[in-house]
């Protein structure tokens, strides 16, 4: 049996959230026909940390592409449920999933920087491509905002105009961050963003991560228990049943989730009896 | 291995053989006067293709013109949104295309452009040469696009860029060096092409560099040239063919650099 992991010594997160930033209802997703998660429902407090962890195959990036509404960009998928951020629905009819993502940030498990673009043009790309800012001294103050948010600052501030391919994996993957910081969202989705990641670049988004939610509401998936214990205030754990459908187990602060888990299924997935 | 051996040495010579012959022939006839001046009269010694170089540099220029928008956008098609029957039935007509004889292709273009209007014309060799192009642009373009990864393009979505957004800023410009190879060598292709010309843009004496009238094509010079009885006329056809096979040359050359510069980068 496998240890439990240690969790932060901080203070709990109480057990029901006062400032709910995102409200997932009822979400479902198909790829073509085939169903791949069912009725998730998950709250996402303001300023706090929630990971969603579970096996491979349980459909947590899928609940979390459904959360930008990036799910429905590949061909024959679709997603379909409520998704209220700030008390509207951004499957709502009328909603336009291109401003929504402006609102919704998203950082991928590789780092996928532009690569016919410097280290500057790839932050700036976003508040230069939706038209946010155009003036260049502000696009530039903006990156450098969001690049001393991603801790970055200091290592690329005399090779701004070097190719985003001569920064380190972990350097990549920070600049992604900056990129996705620039066009100011409210809420930072992080799919596995330390999966492709050496323990030491994984410390320093972990670090990162932290002064992030003082400013956003950062969801991460994640497969590693000791990352969901280390550095989220919540907890929601999916699995995936019989027919491979993706469905959540239980959620609540990380704190009694990995000491107190109400179903025994997530018991047995953080002591390490299966997954 | 002796077998494989000889005949890779053989094949080897015979374009050796081919490459010699036209630059010891159409070397004696490339001076500047060649280069610069119009065709002279039968009988008349000297004169030039000047006005077969520009006019293949027109009828070329517009084919491209033409082909980059089509070939490149269904080549975006294909490779972001080509799923289904319909894209498989895009894809098969390109393969077909692509095999069709460019002498059809001429006829196809007569038929629609010369005929109707009782008048040959650049333009309807132009139009030729796109339908030419097309089939190796419209791959060439899928299979750059499909090289960038999807992660790249979710990455251009995620920010709030609009799907065309996402394509034209992100997509494209990583896609481009491979998209510029598929393209020069499409014009490669049709540079040396005669067949569909005979019938559209037809050749002319004269300065034409109006595409709605017929025009001097270099490849079409060379066929008139080389089937006159004329031995001037014969030196001139070898010069031209080696003005030919330089530009091809030329094209390919730049088509690889085009392909290990990205390579490089990555």
């Amino acid at each position: 049996m496998m240890e439990r992991p240690t969790l932060a010594a901080e203070e709990a997160a109480p057990e029901t959230i006062a400032d709910v930033a995102l409200d997932a209802r009822d979400v479902n997703a198909w790829y073509g026909k085939k169903l791949a998660i069912r009725d998730v429902s998950l709250e996402f407090g303001r300023n706090s940390i929630t990971a969603i962890m579970g096996p491979s195959g349980c459909g947590k990036t899928t609940f979390l592409r459904c959360l930008n509404r990036i799910h429905e960009s590949a061909m024959g998928a679709r997603s379909a449920g409520q998704v209220m951020l700030d008390g509207r629905d951004i499957y709502g009819p009328g909603t336009n999933p291109v401003v929504t993502r402006r609102r919704i940030g998203m950082v991928f498990q590789r780092p996928n920087p532009f690569p016919t673009m410097s280290i500057l043009e790839n932050v700036t790309a976003g508040p230069r491509r939706t038209g946010l800012l155009k003036n260049p001294r502000l696009l530039r103050e903006s990156a450098e905002e969001a690049l001393t948010k991603a801790a970055l600052f200091g290592e690329v501030k005399d090779k701004l105009g070097a190719p985003a391919a001569t920064l380190s994996g972990g350097q990549q993957q920070r600049l992604c961050i900056a990129r996705a910081l620039a066009v100011k969202p409210e809420v930072l989705l992080m799919d596995e963003p330390t999966s492709a990641l050496d323990p030491l670049s994984t410390l320093k988004i972990e670090e990162l991560m932290e002064n992030l939610a003082s400013d956003f509401t950062v969801i991460i998936v994640t497969h590693n228990l000791q990352q969901a214990a280390r550095v989220s205030d919540y907890t929601a754990f999916m699995l995936g049943d019989a027919d491979r459908v993706g469905m959540l187990v239980e959620h609540g602060p990380t704190q009694r989730i990995f000491t107190h888990p109400r179903d025994s299924r997530t018991e047995d997935y953080i002591t390490g009896r299966f997954g | 291995m002796i077998l494989t051996g000889f005949c890779s040495a053989l094949a080897a010579g015979l374009l050796i053989m081919l490459l010699g012959y036209v630059i010891v022939q159409g070397w004696g006839a490339i001076n500047p006067a060649f280069l610069t001046q119009l065709p002279r009269p039968v009988g008349v010694s000297g004169g030039g293709v000047a006005n077969g170089i520009v006019g293949s540099a027109i009828v070329i220029g517009l084919a491209t013109l033409m082909a980059i928008p089509i070939g490149g956008l269904t080549g975006v098609y294909l490779a972001v949104y080509g799923r289904g029957l319909g894209a498989e039935f895009i894809r098969f007509l390109a393969e077909v295309l692509g095999g069709v004889p460019s002498i059809a292709v001429g006829l196809f273009a007569y038929t629609i452009l010369v005929q109707p209007f009782s008048h040959f014309s650049g333009f309807s060799a132009a139009f030729a040469f796109t339908v030419l192009m097309l089939p190796l642009m419209v791959r060439t373009s899928e299979e750059a696009i499909r090289a960038v990864p999807i992660s790249i393009r979710e990455g251009a979505l995620a920010l709030g860029l609009p799907d065309y957004g996402s394509i034209i800023h992100v997509v494209l410009p990583a896609a481009r060096p491979l998209i510029i190879t598929g393209l020069l060598l499409a014009i490669a292709r049709i540079t040396g092409e005669t067949a569909p010309l005979l019938f559209t843009a037809f050749g002319s004496q004269f300065w034409e560099v109006n595409p709605g009238n017929p025009m001097a094509v270099l490849a079409l010079q060379i066929f008139t040239y080389a089937i006159s009885p004329y031995d001037d006329w014969h030196r001139q056809a070898w010069g031209g063919a080696l003005i030919l096979i330089f530009a091809v040359l030329v094209l390919n050359v730049a088509a690889r650099l085009a392909v290990s510069r990205r390579t490089k980068k990555l």
